[in-house]
């Protein structure tokens, strides 16, 4: 019977939130004002989901990297997973908005949320 | 020297900047944006993080896709910009005229215009504005640095980092700092509760156990050529060092995170009356500043939360110029002033005519839970389950409302217990 305190993230109320699951796999939530805060916190101790973000490498970009997200929020435990695998991606510019720089990665697609110009020089200039 | 007039220069070329040229252009107005630097998107440019444009693109974008969402509907409608662009100072030459002396790669220009809207946002509180001493060594940087560094220029500032104040930037770049492979010692923070929202203490501390240190300060960075450590003590009530208490964090890079104030060093110059409460100008509902004409939105304004917020202040602006300008000036009224009230400790815009809708933006002094946002004279209140000083409440007040105000000089904001 795992239980777990959480804060309540969905006002600004911040709610202290204890979940506990019982044997029968039911969860309960206490420490809720109200049935939001049931909801994240039974979606928490579940299977908590984020976004995960960063940026990779352009080659011949206006600017050295591109930004990039998930096409939806994967499970938390998968975070490092695609941390591990982005460091490695270099994408060619021009790059565009919602390029997929990574197919099908935890359940989603790694996209960018940028666009890069293409420039290309003997010695690369940022400034 | 290049001379040139305008309707509305537009100083500053963020969120608000651009939400404003658009807006200036769509109502037809002679309209030129100035930016320093070489690119324009401001803050979110830089931003790789969700959580942009849930109320203005009803959409949780993040703050790149926020911002080339704007910008491609400028590119859409031709706007006249000028980029590597710096705006030296501005001249009151009348009631209808002000004057922008810029420096550009072509030259310095003269600009005279009817109207300025002035959205040159905010700069970073650094290292000596909070107290901190010590050695001065390399690897000490604020949040906003280290931010371009990584998402923009893809350098790693450190390895081994301690954050220094716990507002949304320093816990965003927190997580930042996680999810690239550095360890993030702690983040340190002076008051007895988080600066940033509780979303991002969750997801940027809690989710890479994060060490969150309330009621704590650096009091000391020690490194002769790189930072070695931080000193760190507790504070008590007034926020001075408990003695005996001190203790080190080994770290090779302090990160700033002491918030924003706004950049209003060309206002000073041209005499607009500031606020010491919010940092930036006193404005009216039409947000313009005490020099007729001068208008100011997003961060130049106040410290706002949501880019959200900035744009629709950069929208609003346009809207003053654009009856600035059509009308030969905004017509004089008996303003009312918005007095703080209970519990708040800033209040955006200053001063209102009743006449028509206005939107009033405020932050709390401390964090209560269950309360009235109240303005007694016209009898609205507000319920909300919660206010904290890191979230600002949002109070919209229209005209038939404000009717009722009609006799009076002011209308006080304030946030009282239920019951």
């Amino acid at each position: 019977m795992a239980e777990q305190e959480l804060i309540c993230i969905v006002c600004p109320a911040s709610c202290s939130l204890k979940v506990a699951v019982e044997p029968s796999g039911e969860i309960k939530v206490s420490g809720n004002l109200c049935s939001r805060g049931a909801d994240y916190a039974k979606h928490e101790a579940a299977n908590p989901l984020r976004y995960v973000m960063s940026v990779v490498k352009v080659k011949h970009g206006g600017i050295p990297t591109v930004s990039v997200i998930t096409s939806k929020p994967v499970p938390k435990k998968c975070i490092s997973e695609i941390m591990k695998a982005t460091a490695n991606v270099e994408v060619e510019a021009p790059v565009e908005m919602g390029q997929i720089v990574l197919q099908n990665i935890c359940g989603a697609d790694l996209v960018t949320t940028r666009k890069v110009k293409r420039i290309v020089l003997s010695s690369p200039t940022y400034l | 020297m290049i001379e040139r007039k305008y309707d509305t220069v537009i100083i500053g070329g963020g969120p608000a900047g651009i939400a404003a040229v658009i807006k200036a252009v769509e109502l037809g107005l002679k309209t030129v944006l100035i930016e320093n630097k070489d690119l324009l998107g401001g803050i979110p440019l830089q931003c790789v993080h969700p959580g942009f444009g849930i109320h203005y693109f009803k959409e949780d974008l993040t703050g790149t896709q926020f911002i080339h969402r704007l910008l491609d509907r400028m590119e859409k409608l031709g706007v006249e910009c000028l980029l590597k662009a710096h705006v030296c100072s501005i001249e009151y030459k009348d009631y209808g005229e002000k004057i922008v002396n810029v420096i550009t790669r072509n030259g310095v220009m003269k600009l005279n215009a009817k109207t300025i809207i002035y959205t040159a946002g905010a700069r970073e509180r650094h290292l000596f504005e909070i107290g901190v001493v010590g050695d001065r060594p390399d690897g000490v940087y604020t949040a906003g640095e280290a931010q371009t560094l990584m998402d923009i220029y893809g350098i790693m500032p450190g390895k081994e980092i301690v954050i220094v104040g716990s507002g949304d930037v320093g816990l965003i770049m927190a997580r930042r700092f996680a999810l690239e492979g550095a360890q993030v010692k702690a983040v340190i923070e002076i008051l007895p509760y988080p600066g940033g929202l509780m979303r991002n203490v969750t997801q940027c501390l809690k989710d890479f156990n994060i060490p969150l240190l309330l009621s704590h300060d650096v009091v000391k960075v020690v490194g002769r050529k790189r930072v070695e450590k931080v000193v760190v003590a507790k504070v008590d009530e007034n926020f001075r060092p408990i003695e005996g208490t001190e203790f080190e964090i080994p770290c090779d890079t302090v990160v700033i995170a002491a918030g924003l104030r706004p950049n209003i060093d060309l206002l000073e110059k041209l005499g607009v009356l500031i606020d010491s409460a919010t940092g930036g100008p006193v404005v009216n509902e039409l947000l313009e500043s005490s020099v007729p004409g001068v208008f100011v939105a997003g961060n130049a304004l106040v410290i706002n939360d949501l880019v959200d917020y900035v744009v629709e202040q950069g929208e609003l602006a346009v809207k003053g110029a654009y009856i600035f300008v059509s009308s030969n000036g905004i017509s004089t009224v008996d303003w009312k002033s918005v007095v703080k009230g209970r519990n708040v400790r800033l209040v955006v815009p200053h001063y209102i005519s009743g006449k028509r809708d206005v939107t009033i933006l405020s932050r709390v002094a401390k964090p209560e839970r269950k309360v009235f946002v109240r303005v007694s004279e016209i009898d609205v209140k507000e319920f909300h389950i919660a206010v904290r000083p890191a979230e600002m409440i949002k109070l919209d007040l229209k005209k038939e409302a404000l009717s009722k105000a009609v006799n009076e000089s002011k209308i006080t904001l304030e946030v009282v217990p239920v019951g």
